[in-house]
């Protein structure tokens, strides 16, 4: 029995191994220094069995089923903070991390929590359990009409894809709103995929069910193909990452921009609208896959320091070093498990950051973070006065003031 | 090889609110999104646990209905081995549970299974009783409310559920049919890749239901939402007032 165990283990081995060579720069995973940075930086590095340093380790000693049946993966938040910093630029998280995933996915080793919102991605286009149909919902309570494009047929400046939590979120849909005034009040042409837009489906891919991914992108391709724009806008980094880095890949090429840099154009039209809404000092959370991921450091800041009244602060990790919020790589849906885990949540080590640098304000620039960071205020202590708020947010507030 | 056929059943899916069709006689299946029947769902989990335990030939049968094809593909992707279409049937017009079950019993008669499994009962179908049905049709025992089925020769252990919490451990002569309230693991998930796998390797068969014997069966006359009542009279007082109170109102009515 034994032998037969090791002779199906191998070939198993050989070919995961070999997937990994054929995502982009791949192969670089044979030049692994063993310098264990990657497991040293890693947020949840801790609580792995298996870090992403061990996991090449053991790989290479051609081991892989404990570590295929330990749960280690499931506490990958899919940073790139290991990407970042490895010297031999191994793309652990797109490569290792994410093709493990899709392993112990397929082998049917899958958290509850996690599985019900692939479920409703699958069902509903969104891992909320929310109906389709009211996706477009949020628009309601605002004292204008927004397009939808495939109603209101013409040629549009921007399709704003708006993404899950940004629709229906109850803290996150008033960001939106937010947003939608902004764009309003600028004379931005913008139109919505409403009902028919789709989860972008980056973070069930890096929740290792690419097969998923790839049926969200192809139903939002497929309505994207009917309407005609310039570009697309998201205020979601990991929309903005699925438009900008993988769509590409199943042949899908759509120009794609944050809000927080069409603001940025804007600048001179905002500007004179800003009035003081200070003294408060500010702390920027980079998001992960607007910062780290994509390199987008410097318009979510420049918005920030036009506003009268903000001084911005810098928290311990910044830009390149900034630490999850916890949601990413599927973690918005694996906050029971991972709290089993680690009994701590990245969100609270970044409010932590936060009360450290004294801010009054933790601002952010992605919809999984209101959530994420309020949540963490009421149960660290010195945080209960701290507010987090959308860099869309506090524009508004200042030309409101 | 131990055969076991599921019936499984597409319902109405809660998420969206349901509309009343302009007759007033049906939900408006425009409107409609069609989901598993969660008991059904579990029903198939459980053939699947069986087979993985003991080895058995899983058949699935569904009445046709948008999005049945999805739901086949999905339950081989689980490991099911034989996945049926029903059609043939008024797409306007829910079949009742007898006309259902005769049409069923038939197919099922010449498959010949030793464990019919189905959900106990169904969002749209509280009354539960196809399995009953399709069990008495081909002279089957049936076992409501099971959370667990193994089987041991000719015989099929099961829990079954009983209100207040408790659980009976059953045996069962086979062929049998049972209703499941729950399999032993909750569905287990499968990655769409293999779904889709499924899709190009699959086949789904496709046999008629046939003329539905309808003599005998209810109609519809009329379907709504359920109507605001008048606002609850609060009796208010002490014990005694609020009886005296009672009594009278109960008088009035001309109860007592």
């Amino acid at each position: 029995m034994a032998s037969n165990a090791i002779s199906n283990q191998l070939p198993f081995t050989k070919e995961f191994k070999e997937s990994l060579f054929l995502i982009p720069e791949g192969e670089n995973i044979q030049t692994c220094l063993q310098c264990a940075s990657c497991s040293g930086v890693c947020p949840f590095g801790f609580a792995m069995d298996y870090p992403p340093g061990r996991m090449i380790a053991w790989m290479r000693a051609g081991i892989l089923e404990e570590m295929l049946q330990s749960d280690s993966v499931w506490m990958c938040v899919s940073c790139f903070a290991c990407t970042e910093i490895c010297p031999k630029e191994i793309p652990i998280t797109q490569a290792l991390m994410t093709r493990a995933k899709e392993e112990v996915l397929l082998a049917g080793n899958v958290p509850a929590e996690l599985q019900s919102a692939l479920e409703f991605s699958q069902q509903y286009g969104n891992p909320l359990g929310e109906s389709s149909r009211k996706r477009a919902a949020w628009t309601e309570e605002l004292d204008f009409e927004v397009s939808i494009v495939r109603k209101d047929k013409r040629p549009y400046e921007f399709l704003w894809f708006v993404g899950d939590y940004a629709s229906y979120h109850p803290r996150v849909k008033k960001v939106t709103q937010t947003v939608a005034r902004l764009f309003h009040m600028l004379g931005i042409d913008f139109g919505i995929m409403g009902p028919d837009e789709n989860s972008d489906g980056d973070s069930q891919r890096l929740a290792g069910e690419r097969g998923l991914f790839e049926m969200l992108a192809e139903k939002n391709a497929k309505i994207l193909g009917r309407c005609e724009f310039n570009e697309i806008v998201t205020t979601d980094p990991h929309a903005y990452n699925a438009f900008k880095n993988e769509y590409p890949r199943l042949g899908f090429e759509y120009p794609v921009r944050h809000y927080t840099e069409v603001l940025l154009d804007h600048l001179d039209e905002l500007t004179p609208k800003l009035k003081d809404i200070g003294p408060i000092r500010v702390a920027y959370h980079d998001p992960c896959y607007l910062g780290r991921v994509n390199k987008i450091y410097e318009a979510p800041r420049q918005l920030l320091q036009a506003i009268p009244g903000i001084e911005l602060v810098e928290m311990a990790h910044n830009r390149s070093t900034s630490l999850c919020c916890g949601g990413g790589g599927g973690g918005m849906w694996l906050d029971g498990f991972r709290w089993e885990k680690a009994e701590s949540r990245l969100s609270e080590w970044r409010i932590r950051e936060a009360v450290t640098v004294g801010a009054d304000v933790l601002a952010v620039a992605c919809p999984y973070e209101p959530p994420r960071f309020e949540d963490a205020t009421k149960t660290v202590p010195g945080a209960e006065n701290i507010q987090v708020k959308d860099i869309a947010e506090l524009i508004f507030a200042a030309i409101e003031n | 090889m131990t055969e076991i056929v599921v019936i499984a059943r597409l319902v109405p899916d809660l998420v969206e609110e349901l509309e009343i069709a302009p007759s007033g006689k049906a939900l408006d299946r425009s409107w409609l999104r069609l989901i598993i029947n969660e008991f059904d769902n579990h029903a198939i989990e459980q053939a699947i646990i069986i087979k993985e335990r003991s080895g058995a030939k899983v058949t699935v049968i569904s009445p046709d209905a948008e999005g049945v094809e999805d739901m086949l593909y999905s339950s081989a992707a689980k490991g099911a081995d034989r996945l049926i279409k029903l059609t043939g049937l008024d797409e306007e017009k829910k079949p009742t549970n007898k006309s259902l079950a005769q049409s069923l019993a038939g197919l099922i008669k010449e498959i010949n299974p030793d464990l019919i499994l189905t959900g106990v009962q169904a969002n749209d179908d509280l009354t539960g009783d196809l399995g009953p049905q399709v069990a008495d049709l081909l002279d089957m025992p049936y076992v409501g409310y099971i959370s667990g089925v193994s089987l041991e020769g000719s015989t099929a252990k099961a829990l079954k559920e009983y209100p207040g919490g408790l659980l009976a451990e059953m045996e069962i002569s086979l062929p049998a049919a049972l209703g499941i309230q729950a399999s032993e693991e909750p569905p287990r998930y499968v990655a769409i890749s293999k779904v889709r796998q499924m899709m190009s390797t699959a086949n789904i068969e496709e046999i008629s239901a046939g003329e539905l014997d309808t003599e005998g069966e209810f109609t519809i006359e009329r379907m709504y939402l359920p109507e605001a009542a008048e606002k609850a009279e609060m009796l208010e007082g002490s014990e005694e007032e609020i009886a005296a109170q009672l009594t009278s109102v109960l008088e009035d009515l001309g109860l007592l």
